[in-house]
């Protein structure tokens, strides 16, 4: 990628080698009309209405790339025809329903045929019934689809589950004298476009995938409608509220759109969320879960004067990591004021693994970000059930494999159809759990720099390797010399006679040989396919980035500080790029900012988590608090950046600010804690108000700041411990994960999130056990037991039974002694 | 209708001066003024006009509330809502445009989705104490459902006065009766409006 420059218009704008000409003018304020294609996805070519004239021939915008001296024209006669008959082919047998669909005027067929000037029809063809479908959580009405197949596109290039796909139409076959008189490439477009609608891949009529809700998202006209939002409201009427997603630590941008409940109720209500799909894809949390506030909170006097009071008594803040940066400020402030104890075993197993990973590292973040990873070829992910931990993280995996050419690895214990379903180019590596560090021993093997390696790694590495002699089978073609006979013609007598002739063909032979072989028992230990070296080999053709994605197995795990350091390993001596996985919403605001310690003291206050004394947002506790929905603050992604979310909704109670502020901190506002935020961690000491919230027309992020990389001292050791083989769990095991579009109790208080609470397991677990799902069953290990229903989930497989830890009824943490495996036997009741 | 008479708009012939005295700026002139208007017998006229036809008995006044001054079609009063003529259902669909482009923001409407699968008003409520009548619900309605009417007694002993969707709908048996009359002001149709529209080709 080289920095050229080209024309557009006359304009001189400078850009990347080889980027879309529809990018470049998009980043540069130019207008090229496009409705296809979508920035991060690879194009479709189904609109063709983005054409432009470069150095006089006419391409299309969005896939055609940018030379040096590149000389373009975004209009000429030819091209605005085509752009008038295409806009023309797309309105022809649209439905006139234009005052009840629920798009309501955000539509990009009403604005492109409007932008050009479309004001008579001169085609037709008879349309087909094209009836509405219910596909669950998305209504599709093919009435209204253009066809531009945005929604598989963003399914298959973006999220990675490839529901939809076009299926044929049924039409009758255009007009024979359209193609003579039509402009050609709209022609070309209606043909295509006569030919197809949207469906789904499953075979079935309802949607079974991870719902994000994307799909409906990105459509540009009413096609495709979320299900729990039809006929609701109308787009205009909606407030929208600029916010970040409190669910994960993605910290998507959202926004929050609301407006009053009903004619009888003035109350504000969250509608819908919507996002900037061109620059960040939600997941099913982050879109549907939305209505988790805590509702018709009144300032209770009493209750606040009780939690003065148990302030004052408790000498222990227990806290989740679901709050916001402000917050755990005020708890970091009151911790010093009164010499409280902060308690948050989550986020301190992050802080600690951080911590491990800098002093040799020598810087306190982590290096990467998830655009980058989505821009590299070659990731590997070790550590994370990626899909429900953080499913940002699991589309930029998608992404970089889709889009980018890219390839990866996925070294998880529990197997994951969804991920695998994910491209051929993905090898799950399905390793026994406690074992992630030879999954982190086996990448600095393969591809750290083994001179600059200190040399006792180099050697322990090296102890891994033997040489053994496999008999490989090899199909070689080899000269076989026949003889035949053949008839031929006698020239002197004319006669028929039969001939010898020599032959020779090559013929495919199958040839056993010994070969002497590399053997790494890493692969062995990891249980690694036997195809790994041979597929290993195909990935890696033409990869120059690497991106190295680990999540909170690796926190928790018994030996989380070797593997912090072998991680540091990995990023100091390879061409990997990290990035970690921050256990829940602002672990990584929280393990920056708050000073935590182990051990419970005598009297605690628990907030959003159970104390002595219970703060929630949930309005389960003895004082309410907001939600995240209806604060003011910051949270740190894991892209490093501290984003603002404003409060979508009104909350009417008392909060943790006016709490601190009657044991004597005196700050007015929570939101003034922005400006307090420690600049030593890496936080800049900006106000609140001043922080920007939105992307660039190229795309760039300019949502609050990125926190900066601090340089941390190190010593020179950089020691390893060796890895212990032999640690394992016994069979049966249990993993604390949740389902996809489960975080939370926030997430579980969302009345558009349907998931059950239960043990989940796999279909293939079940159909090899005697359980069914909805029975009953009790998990009991040494550290606890939880009875729960079985549910079946289809979006896991093999045999690892997965506790959920949304809903704290079930009280899932009792089985688990920090590591997120454990195991543990299950009987009917 | 000749419209010369319009289209002449240069008017500077039929304009004079009226003379007006100078406005008095000293005190005593001032008090001149008074006693001069107190004292003129114009009062005087005004009455003998009221006597004098008192006794003529050739009254204009109309007796309201028993009688009532017919209006025209145009009248802007109390809102109605229209059914279709084909099928007598409503012919409002919930666009929610009368909602978006009122100017005095009286008017709220709430939509759901019905059970055939189409879009449905669930309550629809206008605000008469904030209705300027203005006139631009009726005239950016798409379907002529939300129209004027000629009711225009609005007093109510509150100033919130909600118009619900029941009050303005045209009652069944009117329609039935076909009785139900088209509004002739904003947002109707204009005249030969079927020749300005360009048909669009249709491959049946």
């Amino acid at each position: 990628m080289s920095n050229i420059t080209i024309n557009i218009d006359g304009k001189e704008i400078k850009t990347q080698e080889g980027e879309f000409i529809l990018n470049a003018a998009r980043a540069n304020d130019i207008f090229i009309p496009a409705i296809c294609y979508l920035t991060r996805c690879s194009p479709t070519l189904a609109c063709r209405i983005c054409l432009v004239e470069a150095d006089g021939k006419q391409v299309y915008a969005c896939n055609a790339k940018s030379k040096d001296g590149m000389n373009i024209v975004t209009s000429t006669e030819n091209i605005d025809k085509e752009r008038r008959a295409i806009m023309e082919v797309y309105d022809v047998n649209h439905p006139l329903q234009c005052g009840v669909c629920d798009q309501s005027g955000e539509c990009e067929l009403q604005n492109y045929t409007l932008e050009l000037g479309v004001d008579s029809q001169n085609y037709a063809v008879k349309d087909v019934d094209r009836s509405s479908h219910d596909w669950g959580h998305i209504h599709y009405d093919p009435g209204l689809c253009i066809v531009c197949e945005r929604c598989s596109t963003v399914c298959k290039d973006m999220i990675g589950d490839n529901s939809l796909k076009t299926i044929p139409r049924g039409a009758d076959a255009l007009d024979a004298e359209f193609k003579e008189s039509m402009p050609k490439d709209a022609y070309a477009m209606w043909n295509k476009l006569n030919k197809s609608v949207i469906g789904l891949t499953n075979g079935t009529d309802v949607l079974d995938c991870t719902s994000c809700g994307e799909c409906a998202a990105v459509c540009p006209v009413g096609a495709l409608v979320d299900t729990h939002f039809m006929y609701k409201s109308n787009a205009w009427e909606l407030n929208r509220i600029p916010a970040t997603c409190g669910h994960c630590s993605a910290g998507c941008q959202i926004s929050y759109d609301v407006k009053h409940t009903s004619i009888e109720n003035p109350e504000d209500k969250i509608y819908r969320v919507m996002n900037e799909w061109n620059y960040v894809s939600l997941c099913g949390a982050g879109r549907y879960g939305f209505d988790y506030q805590n509702a018709d909170v009144v300032k209770d006097e009493v209750a606040f004067d009780k939690a003065v009071q148990a302030f004052k008594k408790a000498d222990t803040i227990k806290f989740t990591s679901t709050i916001t940066n402000e917050e755990a400020l005020i708890l970091e402030n009151l911790k010093d004021e009164f010499g409280y104890k902060l308690v948050n075993n989550e986020a301190k197993s992050f802080q600690a693994f951080l911590e491990n990973y800098s002093a040799i590292s020598g810087t306190s973040l982590y290096g990467s970000y998830l655009k980058e990873m989505a821009e590299s070829n070659f990731i590997v992910s070790i550590g994370s059930a990626l899909k429900t931990d953080n499913p940002n993280a699991r589309y930029s995996f998608n992404n970089s494999l889709t889009v980018n050419k890219g390839a990866g690895l996925y070294f998880h214990p529990v197997s994951d159809p969804i991920i695998d379903a994910m491209g051929k180019s993905i090898m799950s590596i399905k390793h026994k759990p406690l074992q992630e560090e030879a999954a982190l021993y086996l990448i600095l093997d393969l591809f750290a720099d083994k001179e600059k390696l200190p040399s006792d790694i180099t050697d322990y590495l090296a102890s891994f390797h033997s040489t053994k002699t496999v008999t490989v089978t090899e199909t070689i073609k080899e000269k076989i010399v026949e003889i035949v006979k053949e008839m031929k013609v006698n020239e002197e007598t004319g006669e028929e006679e039969e001939v010898e002739v020599e032959k020779s063909k090559m013929v495919p032979k199958k040839v056993s040989k010994d070969v002497e072989v590399d053997d790494n028992r890493l692969l062995s230990v990891l249980n690694a396919p036997k195809s790994f070296t041979e597929n290993l080999d195909k990935f890696l053709k033409k990869k120059e980035t690497f991106s190295l994605v680990v999540g909170a197995d690796l926190y928790n795990h018994p030996n989380s500080k070797n593997c912090a350091r072998l991680v540091a390993l990995v990023e100091k001596y390879s061409k990997f790029k990290i990035i970690m996985i921050p256990t829940l919403t602002n672990s990584l605001g929280v393990s920056l900012i708050n000073e935590l310690s182990d051990d419970e003291g005598e009297f605690s206050i628990g907030y959003n988590t159970k104390g002595d004394f219970t703060l929630s947002a949930l309005g389960d506790g003895d004082l309410d608090m907001p939600a995240i929905n209806q604060q003011e603050g910051t949270l740190t992604s894991i892209n490093k950046r501290v984003n603002p979310t404003n409060a979508a909704l009104g909350y009417g109670g008392y909060e943790l600010n006016d709490i601190a502020n009657a044991l004597g901190l005196n700050v007015e506002n929570t939101i003034d804690y922005t400006l307090a935020l420690p600049v030593a961690k890496g936080f800049k000491a900006e106000k609140f108000d001043d922080l920007p919230d939105y992307y660039t027309n190229a795309g760039e992020s300019m949502r609050g700041y990125e926190l900066k990389k601090m340089d941390i001292k190190v010593s020179d050791d950089e020691s390893v411990e060796k890895l212990d083989e032999t640690l394992t769990l016994s069979d049966s095991l249990i993993y604390l994960a949740n389902p996809v579009r489960q975080f939370s109790e926030f997430t579980n208080k969302a009345t558009n999130l349907d998931e059950v609470s239960g043990i989940y397991m796999s279909e293939e677990f079940l159909a090899n056990s005697e359980l069914n799902e909805g029975d009953s069953v009790r998990v009991k290990n040494e550290n606890g037991e939880v009875v729960a229903n079985i549910v079946s989930d289809n979006k896991i497989a093999g045999d690892v039974v997965i506790i959920p830890s949304f809903d704290s009824k079930l009280n899932s943490e009792a089985l688990f002694s920090g590591y997120r495996f454990a195991s543990a036997s299950i009987e009917k009741v | 209708m000749n419209n010369e008479a319009f289209n002449n708009r240069d008017v500077s012939d039929s304009y004079f001066l009226v003379d007006i005295e100078d406005y008095p700026t000293e005190p005593w002139d001032k008090f001149k003024r008074v006693i001069k208007r107190t004292f003129r017998i114009e009062l005087f006229v005004g009455l003998w006009v009221v006597i004098r036809e008192m006794f003529k008995f050739d009254i204009h006044t109309i007796s309201y509330p028993e009688e009532k001054m017919p209006i025209g079609p145009r009248y802007r009063a109390i809102h109605e809502m229209k059914r279709l003529w084909e099928s007598d259902t409503e012919r409002c669909i919930g666009c929610g445009l009368c909602e978006k482009i009122c100017i005095s923001n009286c008017i709220k409407i709430d939509t759901r989705i019905d059970e055939n699968s189409r879009k449905e008003v669930s309550e629809y409520s206008i605000n008469l104490g904030r209705c300027i009548f203005c006139g631009y619900c009726a005239e950016v309605c798409p379907e002529l459902a939300i129209t004027h009417g000629g009711r225009y007694e609005n007093a109510s002993d509150q100033r919130e006065h909600f118009l619900m969707y029941e009050d303005m709908l045209t009652p069944l048996d009117k329609m039935t009766a076909g009785t139900q009359v088209e509004f002739e002001g904003f947002g109707a149709i204009t005249p030969h409006e079927d020749e300005r529209v360009k048909k669009t080709p249709l491959a049946y």
